[in-house]
């Protein structure tokens, strides 16, 4: 079997969970010998670009094509395009002025329209219309390629998914890793939710992360039970890592937060909650790592709650950073308001740190041994944050019982579920 | 000859409600769900099991006979919350067929970790018993079962038992039966009776199983499984929870007509008849003796203590919960000796276990917690109150 897959992003170009759950799911397709070509956007400034060894980067069709050593079934094709995951149509108006900025003092003037690497004309002015772009890149590509179905992960993807799919006349499974629902609570941008519902309503499949999710999809989007199927998450086990002790000699308790600081990921429950601690035991300090439209927000926060010196933002963390902080950290804290999955929790507890969560989230339906909470209530946050610090026992069995739990959860079957569902569409058609 | 010996264990433990690190008052307890789970338990199975039991009682004119042991903590909430259930039990106790074990009050572990406690709380169960149904309980039985040859010698010691009951465990009879009585190792006079589990079972817990190669299970083919023993055993213990009536076997599984109809047909057989625990202990002589070095209890299918002891958390808050022994008694304050002992109540524990938790199972039997996890922190935290509270007493009363 052969999937056209397209996606926005994949290590080491990641912002988020989605980039870990495309890399876990083809790289265990991989093992399964699925052939997989993986297109994905890619901007050229990223300062990760020298990660990957790009095999033909002045393709006339402006896409390019890599392969990671590991992954022998996957090819990777790249189309120069600023998509970016997590984006909103402002934030990438900011993005496009940046680069074009960037290029004019790399080439000490104007932006050439002839610039064959990087032609200002190859840029749409807006969100919506590079979407479309993108869509009719991966349609290009797609035409030179051989494959039995076409499968597109989150929506920025979808319009490109759509075209792909028709021209091929090849089943479409749509993967819902989030909704603008839970990006951005009540106040969703029409554009993204239209093509998000386009994109469900005209797929064979919609693979979600969780029954969290597939209410959202069903409630929201209006999308028939029948075709929403769950596969949940996996993690991809580490323990490769040769880290030498992080060297901090720590009398104080760390409390962590992980991820986006973004409304959809409540930091403002987490100050809270720590404010509520600090009020009953003090050697404890609260870690922030992450960054978004929200960080300047929770530094104000924090120093309103006047718990200031308790807070420390370290800003977006990744790769052996983010396995220090875990190895620092007594407790990782996940108080999403609404969290179709949530990976970063599994790995938390793959680096033994036992976890909270918030009941609004799909990962909390795989995991058991976790603590659980609803975000919003504050007040038991705080309370089982002081359990865990407090407790010895009760920090080891979560920690022992959750990492033997995560190690039941793999890739393999996450993509096994997935092969499933293609051959079901595949009957379909 | 087999005599059948019912014994049904009644119990209900206090619950204590969400209680956080925050929360500084002494009211641990949650009332209304204590109070509605006895009245909602009371109506499906204490009330309707005592009434067809003592039908039958009256119909055999004394040939049907059971006994019960009924915890300290249950009676408390039958006589605020359900005080005619007391009155019926007190209706069996007079027909004369009916016998009341001991255990401790407080239905607790404390024979693991305070020997002292543990008489205590073994005196003021019988003491209740005595009081409210007119008969010193002559038959004990430890909590959940559990149970080691130290044990036995205690109860012996204590002088006022013929009997303890425990779990007829495969692996401490061997290739021996249950169907007989023993005698414990390092005791002269008490005697012992093992429950036949697989029998015990059928009812407790297979009954109603559709899966199960025997469903569905009549009175007459069970009479006939226990007419089998005749001839190679003398009784037949079938001892289980009182709320297999009603509560784990629903109404509508057909289990109270199965009792109804099984006097009759066990006594259909001439060898047959009924014994309460202390008769049977009078009729027959031990054949021989059991060693039970190590402990053992009639829970899950290891037999062993780890439904209430197997993880850290568990341990934890038993050995926290005991370490106040002293100064709890020291504080001398009869409200918080109280709050203490219920807390000893091994349902606490058994909410801690982590053992079938991602399977779900009876462990989840009226668990009134989401996780093992949130049990653990509940109960900490009173545990934390009642620290401060004692040490606050210490220092008032120094």
């Amino acid at each position: 079997m052969k999937v056209f897959m397209l996606g926005w992003e994949f290590p080491p170009f990641i912002s988020g969970g989605l980039g870990t759950a495309c890399y876990g799911l083809t790289k265990a397709m991989d093992q399964l010998d699925i052939k997989v070509t993986f297109c994905l956007p890619r901007m050229v400034n990223s300062k990760y670009a020298t990660h990957v060894k790009l095999l033909n980067p002045n393709s006339q069709t402006s896409a390019a094509s890599f392969k990671f050593n590991k992954l022998k079934n996957v090819t990777f094709r790249t189309i120069n395009s600023p998509l970016q995951p997590y984006s909103t149509p402002d934030a990438y108006q900011q993005r496009i002025e940046e680069t074009l900025r960037q290029k004019q003092k790399m080439h000490g003037g104007s932006v050439s329209l002839t610039d064959n690497v990087f032609s200002g004309a190859d840029y749409s002015g807006d969100m919506y219309a590079e979407v479309h772009r993108y869509a009719a890149l991966a349609a290009e590509l797609a035409a030179n390629e051989q494959f039995d179905i076409v499968h597109a992960h989150d929506w920025m993807t979808y319009p490109a998914g759509i075209v792909v799919a028709e021209m091929s006349r090849k089943p479409l499974i749509v993967h819902v890793h989030s909704t603008e629902f839970d990006r951005s609570g009540e106040n969703v941008n029409q554009m993204i939710y239209d093509i998000e519902r386009q994109g469900m309503e005209r797929a064979d499949k919609v693979i979600t992360v969780s029954y969290f999710a597939r209410n959202i999809i069903i409630s929201r989007y209006g999308i028939s039970g029948e075709k929403v199927e769950v596969v949940h998450n996996s993690v991809e086990r580490n323990g490769n890592w040769a880290l030498t002790e992080s060297g901090i000699d720590k009398d104080e308790k760390i409390v962590l937060f992980l991820g986006r600081i973004t409304m959809q990921k409540g930091p403002e429950y987490f100050l809270g909650a720590a404010k509520k601690v600090l009020e009953v035991m003090d050697n404890v300090k609260f870690v922030m790592a992450g960054s978004g439209d929200l960080m300047h927000r929770a530094v104000e926060m924090a120093a309103e709650l006047g718990i200031g010196s308790k807070v420390l933002f370290t800003g977006f963390l990744r790769g052996e950073d983010v396995q220090k902080i875990y190895k620092m950290a007594d407790l990782y804290v996940m108080p999403s308001v609404s969290e179709p999955f949530g990976i970063a929790p599994l790995e938390a507890l793959d680096n033994d740190v036992p976890v909270i969560i918030s009941k609004q989230s799909g990962v909390s339906e795989v995991l058991m041994h976790a603590l659980k909470v609803d975000f919003w209530d504050v007040n038991e946050i705080a309370n089982k944050i002081i359990a865990v610090l407090k407790y010895p026992p009760l920090q080891e069995t979560l920690a022992n019982y959750g990492n033997f739990e995560v190690r039941k959860l793999r890739w393999k079957d996450s993509a096994q579920k997935c092969v499933k569902i293609y051959e079901e569409a595949l009957v379909a058609v | 000859m087999a005599s059948i010996c019912f014994y049904f264990q009644v119990h209900q433990p206090l619950r204590l409600r969400h209680y956080t690190v925050f929360d500084k008052n002494d009211q641990y307890f949650d009332d209304y769900k204590n109070g509605s789970i006895c009245r909602k338990v009371a109506n499906k199975c204490y009330l309707p099991a005592n009434r067809l039991l003592l039908d039958t009682i009256r119909r055999f004119k004394g040939r049907f006979k059971i006994a019960y042991s009924i915890t300290g903590v249950l009676l408390e909430q039958l006589q605020r919350y359900s005080p005619e259930v007391i009155s019926t039990f007190d209706a069996l106790a007079e027909t004369g067929c009916v016998e009341f074990l001991a255990e401790t009050y407080y239905h607790s572990l404390s024979f693991l970790y305070s020997q002292d406690e543990f008489v205590e709380q073994v005196n003021k169960h019988s003491k209740t018993i005595e009081s409210l149904f007119g008969q010193k309980p002559k038959v004990f039985r430890n909590t959940e079962l559990i149970y080691n040859n130290d044990l036995a010698r205690l109860i012996e010691s204590m002088g006022s038992f013929e009997a303890i009951i425990t779990e007829g465990a495969d692996h401490i009879l061997g290739y021996r039966s249950p169907n007989f009585v023993y005698r414990p190792k390092d005791c002269s006079k008490l005697k012992l009776l093992l429950k036949n589990y697989s029998l015990s079972d059928d009812i407790a817990f297979r009954f109603s199983n559709r899966d199960w190669s025997q469903w569905p299970l009549t009175a007459d083919k069970f009479a006939q499984w226990v007419n089998s023993v005749n001839g190679n055993g003398n009784v037949v213990n079938l001892f289980m929870d009182y709320e297999t009536f009603g509560e784990h076997q629903w109404k509508d599984t057909g289990i109270f007509d199965f009792m109804r109809h099984l006097p009759e047909q066990i006594l259909k057989h001439p060898d047959n008849d009924f014994k309460t625990p202390s008769e049977i202990a009078q009729s027959f002589q031990p054949v021989g003796t059991v060693d039970v070095p190590h402990l053992i209890s009639w829970a899950d299918t290891e037999r062993d203590l780890s439904a209430w002891l197997g993880n850290a958390m568990q341990s934890n808050a038993i050995h926290e919960l005991y370490r106040l022994e002293k100064e709890i008694k020291k504080a001398n304050d009869e409200k918080i000796i109280a709050d203490w002992r219920k807390l000893q109540t091994s349902d606490h524990f058994y909410y801690m276990c982590t053992k079938y938790f991602a399977d779900g199972d009876v462990h989840k039997y009226f668990n009134p917690y989401d996780s093992p996890y949130d049990s653990y922190i509940n109960f900490m935290n009173v545990l934390g109150n009642l620290q401060s509270r004692c040490s606050r007493q210490t220092i008032a009363s120094a």
